[in-house]
């Protein structure tokens, strides 16, 4: 089912946890709401699912306003961050709770239960299990029971706050798949929250990217990274290194040297902040254009090779990986003089000011920047 | 250094706990079994047991209810004068059980606020059992609600919401999820209450006037008993209180034994 969330806030004492959010989330969706702590997510989920109240604004199922529907009339599936698993029940009669509790009319007979509780837990693995009880089982597995829980009042949407947060990191990539797999067979609507970028890059159609109670960026996983419409949102999805420059006439100067040319500049010449990920950066020996820097420090992480440097004209040291198979990492020696490539990056006025209420109009963003720039 | 310490509290125990504990036993039984039975058969012991019984049997199912309802109240919701009702159910524990006792004599008789009306209606209240069973109620209102409320605190709200996403209305999600998650606090609860709603001696002293046979519990006819010379048969009904006293440390332990980690949060006391 569709959903419509206009204008909605929500305040706790003075503290405004949502500022007017817009969000329209089609059905069969799967909608990934990222932010830090604090953003709002979380609230903007129980909100919808009706745990909380907002001040202002509607939420719209299908059309239809539900601000005086409580959370029980709702029928939507809610996955909490804990599971909230009733202890004193076993994986059976978590699965069926939702349905023993419907009015005698509505509730189904004993032996479709039965039916309906056992095709759920196959369907999220866990055939077999039905006779234990949560203590007696995995992270993930009381993850799984939490949403055929969920699953088994056929709700109108699921929404899930941090499914994974409380997993280790391979029970969580395995799970990730799965999610999205039992997505596509069941086609619920379905949000979830997260604070973590690469969980909501990798699993959902489209990802809201909230700051300070308000939204950031909604788009799809290659808009949201591929063209940040803000350094908040550049800056939340990976690491980021920021070069204080100066533009003029489509040229970014910095400390003096023309360091790369902006082909679609609509920012006025001034002062400005480049922002590039480290993995968009080049090292490279010689008199290739780049401007020069001093290598600090080499660190191995895994496949990754991570490389410090400073500039002269310096605020932060800079920060490159290179892919550990790159055949002049060798010659990259703390003291080394080398030179530094762009790739790609972003240009963002300079200290902008990030206001939370501002609703996201014209793109900061600079034309096409982030399509392989090169120097020159 | 380890083991110094263990003797010191050792000695301290048995010499305060556990010698008088024996003391009663020893005494009830110096005289013979038979003279123990016929202690306990006196018709006047017999009253003093049913009162008790009485008492107890109306103070501790009203603080259960209570208890629940001001834990739930205190835990789930935010409300004002939250802290004012948190102090209220403490103000027992702080207050001397004979002023207690005392302000239900200047309100419920003869001569105090409400006496006269009363008398007029015919209802007795101080003097009678309303009035043993009033203190009784007391002294205990703090004993359940306290052993709640961390208890609830600790647990939050996530599986009552789940309850209600789930579907389920307000008398379902209290019935099938909040008392299963506190049956074991409850029920600990509502022994240590009763221990005490059967031991009560200040409050219950003080609004009872000590008629034989009619508003004596155990307590008090212990005390008469002893205050006549008759030390074996006081010993004798001492004895039914000590071993209630023993039963509830029993079920306690076992409790505690048996379902430490739902406890965990309630050892306070």
């Amino acid at each position: 089912m569709d959903i419509q969330i206009r204008k909605v806030q929500k305040h706790f004492g003075d503290f405004t946890a949502l500022d007017g959010v817009d969000l329209d989330i089609a059905s069969g969706e799967l909608i990934a709401l990222l932010g830090p702590s604090g953003s709002g997510k979380t609230t903007l989920l129980r909100v919808i699912a009706g745990l909380e109240f907002q001040d202002h604004g509607q939420i719209l199922f299908g059309g239809e306003d539900v601000a005086d529907r409580a959370v029980r009339e709702r029928r939507i599936g809610f996955v909490f961050q804990n599971y909230a698993l009733f202890r004193h029940l076993s994986v059976f009669e978590n699965v069926a709770f939702g349905l023993r509790v419907r009015k005698r009319s509505e509730r189904p007979g004993e032996s479709l239960i039965r039916e309906r509780v056992l095709a759920l837990l196959d369907l999220v693995q866990l055939g077999g299990l039905e006779r234990r009880f949560p203590a007696q089982l995995s992270g993930g597995q009381r993850q799984r029971v939490a949403l055929a829980r969920a699953l088994a009042i056929e709700p109108r949407v699921l929404l899930l706050d941090e499914p994974f947060g409380a997993l280790d990191a391979r029970v969580r990539k395995d799970l990730r798949q799965w999610l999205r797999e039992l997505h596509r067979k069941t086609g619920y609507t379905t949000i979830f929250v997260t604070h973590d970028q690469e969980e909501a890059l990798e699993l959902a159609d489209r990802v809201v990217i909230m700051n300070r109670g308000a939204i950031e960026q909604i788009g799809s996983v290659d808009e949201v990274y591929e063209q940040p419409t803000t350094p908040f949102v550049f800056d939340f999805l990976g690491g980021t290194n920021i070069l204080p420059i100066e533009l003029r006439d489509r040229r970014a100067l910095l400390g003096g040297t023309e360091i790369a040319g902006l082909r679609d500049s609509i920012r006025p010449n001034g002062p400005a902040d480049l922002y590039v990920r480290p993995g968009d950066l080049r090292l490279t020996e010689g008199h290739l254009p780049g401007f020069e820097v001093q290598v600090q420090g080499v660190q191995r992480t895994g496949p990754i090779v991570r490389v410090v440097a400073t500039y002269d004209a310096a605020r932060d040291p800079l920060v490159i990986e290179l892919p550990h198979l790159h055949h002049d990492v060798p010659r990259f020696k703390p003291g080394a003089r080398l030179r530094l490539r762009l790739m790609q990056f972003s240009v963002y006025p300079r200290h902008e000011p990030r206001p939370p209420r501002a609703p996201v109009t014209q793109p900061v963003l600079i034309g096409r920047e982030r399509k392989r720039e090169r120097l020159g | 250094m380890r083991n110094s310490l263990i003797v010191v509290a050792l000695l301290f125990l048995s010499s305060f706990l556990l010698l008088p504990l024996i003391a009663v036993f020893t005494e009830a039984f110096r005289n013979g079994i038979q003279t123990y039975v016929q202690a306990l058969s006196d018709p006047d012991a017999q009253a003093a047991i049913r009162l008790t019984l009485i008492a107890a049997g109306i103070a501790v199912p009203l603080n259960l209810v209570f208890g629940v309802c001001a834990a739930w109240a205190v835990t789930k919701f935010e409300f004002r004068g939250k802290s004012l009702l948190v102090s209220l159910i403490d103000l027992p524990f702080s207050v001397s059980p004979v002023i207690a006792g005392l302000i239900y004599v200047l309100v419920f008789g003869a001569q105090g606020w409400l006496g006269p009306w009363l008398d007029a209606q015919g209802i007795k209240i101080i003097f009678a059992i309303p009035g043993i069973v009033l203190a009784t109620l007391f002294v205990t209102v703090p004993f359940i609600a306290r052993e709640l409320i961390p208890l609830m605190q600790e647990q939050g709200t996530e599986h009552e919401q789940a309850a209600l996403t789930l579907g389920a209305n307000g008398w379902q999600t209290f019935w099938h999820v909040t008392l299963p998650n506190i049956r074991w606090g409850l029920l600990y609860g509502v022994l240590l209450c009763n221990a005490r709603a059967m031991g009560e001696f200040g409050a219950v002293s003080v609004v009872s006037g000590h008629i034989r046979g009619l508003t004596n519990t155990m307590p008090l006819h212990v005390e008469i008993l002893y205050n006549e010379y008759q030390f074996s048969a006081a010993f004798a009904v001492a004895s039914l209180l000590a071993g209630l006293a023993l039963v509830t440390l029993g079920l306690k332990s076992w409790l505690e034994w048996r379902h430490g980690e739902s406890l965990a949060a309630t050892r306070r006391y």
